[in-house]
């Protein structure tokens, strides 16, 4: 997914010049996860340029850099470290399009790794997704796949607001059959993907969470349950249309995410999908999330971090009272 | 033994060149009292046509905050935050800069807005309570009233930095008041400036009071200015009453960043006559001696005098800018008196390029609610407002 994100990058640049990189790192280092590798070689280092330390600097100069017709991607080396930079983020980022009633858009790409499981220590590894997706004026968006990280980030670089380009950390070593020379171009931001389709329940995810779902929706098989898994892959604008015709098909719904249950996303897509499916559903929404705690230390994330198991646990708790293996007939 | 004691202890090792202060701090350092033009020898060399540029300004400025605050007491403005006694420096800042110059102003700077060319009415939107910005930033480059304190100040930067990268040779002039340098993006922009070298120029207004707060327990730096040169940005230190004196150190700052120098941060040391906003009682945190001291200071009455002095003044030319003054006043009454034209379905066509369809819906929500009412109000047999007839967003929207 790293290579992904470096080529997508490394397009954008090379397709339009108002795009600029910059960042903490970001240089000759690369970024200390390599993304923005070889950029500052190739298009020198006004275009992928090493700021001072400071977030909120970084991310209100490329404001002003927007005001005079930029296209800046800004890297926040930590999900954690972007918290200096909410200020910026929420009262100028989302709002500035609103506040000259649409006369100056700010096309402002904002890529936070984000999310736990690499054995980081405090402050490298939250999820902070609901901060966003809290804050009207912001898009967004995370891959869970190669594909969509390319597809994705030429996506938010292009879109004409402002984009929370959120990268699931310990998918960035993630492999998969994708071809760097011709990769796909644009996947819209707001649709979500069917990953894999079923008919007992649907698993509704996003980023880092996916592939537990996918590898939980494999050993549900095993149970004679036919999974449906929505990779939501954008949370702003959030795709109603997918998960709506998902559940209305299955009747049944799992949100899974690593961020904290509490207020989370998990909180806002329950209720929704509850308004929506309500006399779909054969059971209540449940959520299988993060633990309501500060991110945990490295020895003890694997019980925080929600794994296959706990998936699947949830999906026996949805109390399960016709047949398992499907609902034709049904209704 | 610490650590630190050790150090102390052994042979002081020679710091390798990057410890190393790289400027000289003594260029970078502000004078130790504030530069000044007026009642001096150096009021002689001042180009007359602009001194009584700045006056005939000043006196229109004066007026347009006295009208203001005039208009917040009528309910027209839901809020003022007067510059009266801060005139020179508002006035100098908005005529200081050139037309592909970019000014970014905080909340108080309605009036440099206004002398750099702004709809005096337009930029009273923000305070008006209708929209939030209330014009096009690009027309005059002028970007949006900052709220947030300090805030616009890393634009300032980036905007410079960008108009430099493009190779244009764009100057922005960011301001800020005294409580604002203690803000962390004060820092963060002055650091930027620096290690860029962006063609920026930093005015910080001291008028001595952050609300009620008093410089003293703001900062302890021997002034404002001074801090500077801890970014390697030379500090300059103007009497802020003095219209020429601020115009021409803006105008070397200007000019400076201009041909490639870098930022200045330049204190003007003044005073808010009034309150923060209609909404403060200044008599709980100051003394009525010290607005009184000050009121000697006046901005427009240092001028007039000097220029009465040198003959380029005369009562009919008093009278003229007076005359002008009266004339934008009794303009900007009869505009904010009309009743503004607000469409309750704007609050949705703004927040994104398209709407999202969780917009749409809440849209169709607030558009039954208003076709509700506008049936109530036709069987009350009441008069149509009007103000419903609006139009719809056009475009794609987002699935």
């Amino acid at each position: 997914m790293a290579q992904a994100l470096n080529r997508a990058l490394r397009d954008a640049m090379a397709a339009d010049a108002a795009v600029h990189v910059l960042g903490e790192d970001v240089g000759p280092l690369g970024g200390v996860f390599r993304i923005t590798d070889g950029l500052a070689a190739e298009f020198g280092d006004d275009r992928c340029a090493d700021t001072p330390l400071a977030e909120a600097g970084i991310l209100g100069t490329a404001v002003g850099m927007a005001m005079y017709g930029l296209r800046p991607v800004v890297e926040m080396q930590f999900d954690a470290f972007a918290y200096p930079a909410f200020e910026q983020l929420l009262s100028h980022v989302a709002k500035m399009r609103n506040r000259t009633r649409g006369a100056m858009p700010l096309p402002i790409t904002v890529r936070v790794p984000y999310g736990g499981g690499i054995g980081g220590v405090e402050h490298h590894s939250d999820s902070s997704e609901a901060y966003y997706m809290a804050t009207p004026g912001l898009h967004v968006v995370t891959p869970s796949t190669v594909a969509d990280a390319y597809g994705l980030l030429r996506a938010a670089i292009a879109s004409d607001d402002p984009v929370v380009f959120l990268e699931p950390k310990r998918l960035y070593w993630s492999k998969a059959d994708w071809s760097p020379e011709s990769p796909e171009t644009v996947a819209p931001i707001g649709r979500a993907a069917v990953r894999r389709t079923g008919r007992s329940a649907t698993l509704i995810s996003y980023g880092p969470s996916v592939p537990v779902c996918l590898e939980a929706a494999d050993a549900a098989r095993e149970e004679g349950w036919e999974l449906e898994v929505v990779d939501l892959r954008s949370l702003v604008p959030f795709d109603d249309e997918t998960v709506t015709a998902s559940v209305r098909r299955t009747g049944r719904a799992v949100v899974v995410h690593e961020a904290t249950g509490f207020a989370g996303p998990g909180a806002e897509i329950a209720a929704r999908v509850t308004e929506r499916c309500f006399h779909h559903l054969e059971a209540p929404v449940l959520r299988v999330t993060g633990f309501d705690i500060p991110y945990p230390p490295p020895m003890l994330e694997k019980h925080h971090l929600p794994g296959v198991d706990r998936v699947l646990d949830a999906v026996a708790r949805l109390q399960w009272e016709a047949d398992l293996t499907g609902r034709e007939g049904a209704r | 033994m610490t650590v630190l004691q050790q150090t102390a202890a052994s042979r002081r090792p020679v710091p390798p060149p990057a410890w190393r202060p790289r400027t000289d701090p003594a260029p970078l350092l502000p004078d130790q009292e504030p530069f000044r033009v007026l009642g001096t020898p150096a009021a002689r060399d001042a180009d007359p046509a602009l001194l009584k540029r700045l006056y005939a300004a000043l006196v229109l400025g004066r007026r347009y905050n006295t009208q203001a605050t005039a208009l917040t007491r009528q309910g027209r403005l839901a809020v003022y935050p007067s510059s009266t006694g801060q005139e020179a420096c508002e006035v100098a800042a908005g005529q200081v800069l050139a037309e592909r110059d970019w000014l970014f102003p905080s909340y108080r700077d309605t009036l440099a807005a206004v002398s750099r060319g702004l709809d005096p009415v337009r930029a009273l939107t923000l305070l008006r309570g209708d929209w939030h910005t209330g014009y096009d930033p690009r027309e005059h480059r002028v970007a949006p009233l900052s709220t947030p304190l300090a805030t616009q100040l890393p634009h300032a930067v980036g905007l410079a930095h960008a108009a430099r990268l493009k190779g244009d040779d764009v100057v922005a002039l960011a301001m800020v008041g005294d409580g604002g340098t203690s803000e962390g993006d004060f820092h963060e922009a002055l650091n930027f400036a620096a290690v860029w070298r962006a063609p920026v120029v930093f005015l910080v207004q001291n008028n001595g009071f952050a609300i009620s707060v008093p410089l003293a327990k703001q900062t302890a730096a021997p002034s404002l200015a001074h801090k500077g040169v801890g970014y390697g940005i030379p500090g300059r230190l103007v009497d802020g009453n003095d219209a020429a004196a601020v115009h021409t150190v803006l105008d070397e700052a200007v000019r400076r960043a201009r041909s490639g120098g870098g930022p200045t941060l330049v204190e003007a040391v003044t005073y808010r006559m009034e309150a923060h906003t209609n909404a403060d009682d200044a008599t709980r945190y100051r003394e009525a001696d010290e607005v009184e001291t000050w009121r000697g200071h006046d901005p427009i009455a240092l001028l007039e005098r000097e220029l009465r002095e040198a003959g380029q003044l005369g009562d009919a030319d008093v009278a003229a800018a007076r005359e002008a003054a009266e004339e934008m006043a009794a303009g900007l009454r009869a505009r904010m008196n009309e009743e503004p034209v607000t469409d309750p379905m704007d609050l949705f066509a703004h927040v994104y390029a398209r709407r999202t369809s969780q917009l749409r819906e809440q849209a169709e929500q607030l558009r039954a609610e208003l076709d509700a009412a506008e049936e109530t109000e036709r069987t009350d047999g009441t008069e149509q407002t009007g103000q419903t007839e609006q139009t719809e967003q056009t475009g794609e929207d987002h699935r």
